[in-house]
């Protein structure tokens, strides 16, 4: 069975959550090699969502879901974290417009887009110790997953993971984008935050997937 | 934490409220969505510029708004730069039919916050130029970094940018002279005492008692290396030839020479700082045509100073020494 505009509404609620009682292991991952601001900003960005969730029509698909969450990360979270999730979602809501149902492909579709709208808005490629070391292992996963004729949860699962394990292998990097690149070699040994919060949300994602 | 505020929510909120009462005759803030701009905005004809970037810098940029400097500044949660909304309501503010200039410190979120703002404006018909300041030499401009900084040059280029669209110059020519001046600009930082953000409530980074920061960033990121504490002559000899030998500047230059306070050096300190830079210049046989001291791009309450030398020709001269009634910087009016 696809994934649902009821499964957008869910994962918004529990990414809330999950963010909510993140938010200050994220300002303690950002506070070294960041600003500490990360765990703050998203944490307000979810809870905005949030309250706009009711507004959205009964029927509502889950690119509009998608959309919602996009503009509003995009005008509350600010840093550079709200332009990057807020294009992310962007591009998965435009990679889905009109599916009631999301199969697969489509999971895989939205995954792709959004992880191409945050390395069009970043300028970021792998290895740099961002977010985008958490995303893309997670595309290629569910690329594979669905290719190994998974179902939707099992292919979010896989992302899941692999995002989880994506932002693992960002503590011995160097970052070469955003605040951290200033550090050098004193960014080693501490995970990049974006990564950590993309590994939270796509785990938050697949566990609303199987419930 | 020691701070006199009320609730850490509030910090930004009630600030820009306190701006608007003490500096009304110059400036009016739009709360909701927030950003101060110029009373008399937008200026018929005259080129509109826009700056902003998270709070905890002031005056930067809020006390930078006025007649001959900016027309909007747009403050973020300190520490955090403001979203797309308000810096385009802000370009909307601004625009007096003849093009908005957004002024950008280099930092990754100032970066992709403007750019999206930007973006939007451009497809809501206006005409948006942005220039992205990058002036501090701690960071090595490479591909492995996300590039120089934007900090203190930042308020010569809003000055001089300003007076250039007070003159008259079309949007073209004040981006031009924008970007001239951070051509011309460099800047390096050292950092003796770490700062608190209100809501984080602790220290963003340490620095032992006797430790110092040499090339800190305007909040508090990490620079070239840590050292032990030195006399002020020693920090100075070990900031300005990476100052003056980036460019380079060199013997025959004219310059202005700009020694800018974090928000907890005394001006004592600050001056003491500023004999030792310009003896160095003259040293080098580099003129120091003009001169600012004091505390215009602070981190919080960190100690520490920037040091600023701008090469001057005799039009940034010029646009420098033109008029400015603004809340931190006034002259010739």
């Amino acid at each position: 069975m696809g994934l649902t505009g009821e499964w957008a509404r869910d994962w918004v609620t529990d990414s809330a959550e999950v963010i909510a009682q993140n938010r200050v292991a994220l300002i303690t991952l950002d506070r070294p090699i960041g600003d500490g601001d990360h765990g703050e900003n998203l944490d307000r960005g979810f809870q905005q969502v949030l309250a706009k969730l009711d507004g959205l029509a009964p029927d509502a698909t889950p690119a509009d879901v998608f959309k919602l969450v996009a503009m509003t990360l995009i005008s509350t979270v600010g840093g550079a974290a709200g332009p990057l999730y807020g294009t992310a979602y962007l591009k998965a809501a435009g990679a889905v417009t009109g599916a009631p149902e999301l199969d697969g492909a489509a999971i895989v579709a939205w995954l792709t887009a959004a992880r191409d709208g945050i390395v069009l808005r970043g300028k970021a490629e792998s290895g740099e110790k961002t977010m985008i070391d958490a995303w893309t292992p997670a595309v290629d996963a569910a690329a594979g997953a669905l290719a190994d004729g998974r179902t939707e949860p099992e292919i979010l699962d896989a992302a899941a993971t692999a995002a989880e394990a994506g932002a693992l292998a960002t503590e011995p990097l160097v970052a070469r984008k955003g605040r951290a690149s200033y550090l050098g070699e004193r960014a080693i040994g501490h995970r990049d935050p974006g990564a950590q919060s993309t590994a939270l949300l796509l785990r938050s994602a697949a566990d609303v997937a199987a419930r | 934490m020691k701070k006199l505020i009320n609730d850490p929510k509030n910090v930004v909120l009630e600030a820009a409220s306190g701006i608007a009462l003490a500096h009304s005759d110059i400036v009016t803030v739009s709360m909701d969505p927030l950003f101060i701009v110029r009373k008399d905005a937008p200026v018929r004809g005259k080129v509109g510029i826009v700056s902003g970037g998270g709070s905890g810098h002031e005056p930067l940029h809020g006390g930078f708004v006025g007649f001959g400097m900016l027309d909007a500044a747009v403050p973020g949660p300190v520490f955090t730069s403001p979203t797309p909304d308000p810096i385009l309501a802000a370009t909307h503010a601004v625009d007096g039919g003849a093009g908005v200039l957004h002024i950008v410190k280099n930092y990754t979120g100032d970066v992709l916050n403007f750019e999206t703002a930007a973006e939007l404006a451009e497809a809501e018909g206006l005409t948006v130029r942005s220039v992205i300041v990058n002036d501090d030499v701690a960071v090595k401009d490479s591909l492995y970094t996300a590039g120089r900084r934007g900090v203190a040059g930042t308020v010569l280029v809003e000055k001089i940018a300003g007076a250039a669209a007070e003159r008259g110059d079309d949007l073209d020519a004040v981006a031009a002279i924008a970007e001239r001046v951070n051509a011309e600009v460099r800047t390096m930082g050292v950092g003796l005492t770490p700062c608190i953000v209100p809501h984080a409530g602790e220290p963003s980074f340490t620095l032992d008692e006797d430790e110092i920061e040499i090339g800190i960033g305007i909040h508090g990121e990490p620079g070239r290396e840590r050292i032990r504490l030195e006399p002020a002559d020693a920090i100075v000899d070990r900031l300005l030839p990476h100052i003056v030998d980036d460019v380079p500047f060199v013997s025959g230059d004219r310059v202005l020479l700009f020694v800018n306070g974090m928000g907890g050096t005394p001006l004592v300190e600050l001056y003491i700082v500023f004999r030792r830079a310009a003896e160095l210049l003259a040293e080098r046989g580099i003129e120091v045509s003009r001169t600012l001291v004091g505390n215009f791009v602070s981190s919080l309450e960190m100690q520490g100073c920037s040091i600023t030398v701008l090469r001057l020709d005799d039009e940034l001269t010029e646009l420098y020494d033109a008029p400015v009634q603004t809340a931190a910087l006034r002259w010739g009016r």
